[in-house]
């Protein structure tokens, strides 16, 4: 297409001051790579797309189905049980040929998130689950990729841009520092969505993309923006870093290849403390290593099963003791053992399973007398 | 003294999406006195904010604080 042709196609945006020809090139400079391509995902990349966003990517592994038409204004009854990722660049082509859409039929983990996020410069979380967006996050904190995040349920949705440039920027886990346990927060199929709240968040979106690419306005940086459809409130509140976050996220590519997100998502809630009968079959199953953490000198001793002694002080110098994939951390009541697995979750995010034994060794000992 | 607390998401299925609360000093004795009262909330996550900014610790409160309590929300 000619240079006459492209200033044509962009002309009303172009003729804004605050944006113009230079705003125009950085578009077309710029690369988004979209996570999802369903509620949220179809307002922003058709946005992103018509206003000539150069490199757009598209991650979905999931197909067009009947009841995502009311939302998911992209595809038609002809796309039913086709690749949404395939799908969309289709039609965003069609819609705007100038510009490059690459799909990736696959479903985002950790295996291939941090390869994926490497080609862009902003990434758009329009996720469906909390174990992919937890990963997104920990994931564009670690390559300090900008991350635009929308979600909804029911008739609310909020909105926030993720900086990730300094350690002064807020990511996701300042909010909200660990995912909740499933069945703890309800999602869109469970819940409903109605149609046009995940168009209006979407565009948002797409509008805090064009902003951050461009330089112009007042991205919703260190802020939560929250709308509700029902009365047309909006709420939007200041947020701040906090530095017990950094513990919460994998500190190296490693940790994070190795954190098992799904898990974090699905255990219920107080499967970091288990009693005596879980503890007494996770040692049986064997690929555990049990920690006592009292001083050295705390009675009763232990004999009955193998374990190493850290006492809690010692915990972060002497953490190369610890192996296994399961982790099991136990004191005289079950209070330290607590502030342990606290510990050892920070140091390994979610590269263990951790857990402390409930009423610690007294009570231990008191179960097996009764049995 | 009363705080006026809004709700968002599930949490205003559970309180209302407006409540007041009386003779709460700081956000502390406000949960706790939401949670007497609605105990659906003390097993629902959600973030705190005094008068629009997000809050991890016990807080203060006069009569002119603005509490908001926001769920995380996942779908797409």
């Amino acid at each position: 297409m000619s240079d006459q042709n492209l200033y044509e196609r962009y002309h009303r945006q172009i003729i804004l001051p605050e944006f113009g020809e230079e705003g125009q090139q950085k578009l077309q400079k710029a690369n988004v790579l979209v996570i999802g391509a369903g509620g949220l995902g179809c307002p922003a990349l058709q946005y992103l797309a018509a206003a000539g966003v150069g490199t757009i990517g598209i991650v979905d592994d999931d197909v067009v189905a009947l009841n995502n038409l009311h939302r998911q204004i992209l595809y038609s009854v002809n796309d039913i049980g086709l690749s949404k990722a395939e799908r969309a660049a289709h039609i965003l082509q069609q819609l705007n040929p100038e510009i490059k859409v690459i799909s990736y039929n696959e479903r985002l983990e950790n295996k291939n998130a941090l390869m994926l996020f490497e080609d862009f410069d902003i990434i758009i979380d329009g996720t469906d689950n909390f174990s992919t967006r937890y990963m997104i996050n920990d994931a564009c904190v670690l390559l300090n990729k900008p991350l635009v995040y929308g979600a909804i349920s029911q008739f609310e949705g909020q909105v926030s841009v993720f900086k990730n440039g300094n350690e002064d920027d807020v990511n996701y886990r300042d909010i909200f520092p660990d995912p909740p346990k499933e069945g703890e927060v309800l999602n869109c199929a469970e819940a409903g969505v109605i149609g046009v709240l995940p168009g209006i968040i979407g565009t948002m979106m797409a509008n805090e993309t064009i902003k951050l690419i461009t330089g112009i306005g007042e991205p919703l940086v260190n802020q939560l923006f929250t709308y509700n459809a029902l009365n047309n409130q909006v709420y939007q509140l200041n947020l701040a870093a906090r530095k017990e976050t950094r513990t919460l996220i994998p500190k190296d590519e490693q940790a994070f290849l190795q954190t098992d997100y799904v898990w974090l998502c699905s255990s219920p809630v107080n499967q970091a403390e288990i009693d005596s009968d879980a503890f007494n079959q996770m040692i049986a199953k064997g690929n555990v290593d049990v920690i006592d953490v009292r001083e050295l000198y705390e009675i009763p001793t232990v004999n009955e099963f193998e374990h190493i002694r850290i006492p809690l002080a010692q915990l972060g110098d002497q953490i190369s003791m610890v192996k296994s994939e399961n982790v099991i951390a136990f004191c005289q009541s079950g209070k330290r053992s607590l502030q342990a697995a606290k510990i050892l979750s920070g140091i390994f995010g979610g590269s263990k399973k951790i857990y402390s034994l409930r009423g610690g060794i007294v009570e231990w000992k008191k179960q097996k007398q009764t049995v | 003294m009363s705080v006026k607390i809004i709700l968002f998401g599930k949490l205003a299925d559970i309180a209302g999406s407006s409540v007041s609360v009386d003779n709460v000093p700081d956000t502390d004795s406000l949960i706790d006195s939401l949670n007497k009262r609605y105990p659906e909330l003390a097993t629902t996550k959600y973030v705190i904010a005094v008068d629009k900014q997000v809050i991890k610790e016990n807080t203060v409160l006069n009569k002119k604080s603005m509490v908001a309590l926001l769920p995380p929300f996942s779908g797409g």
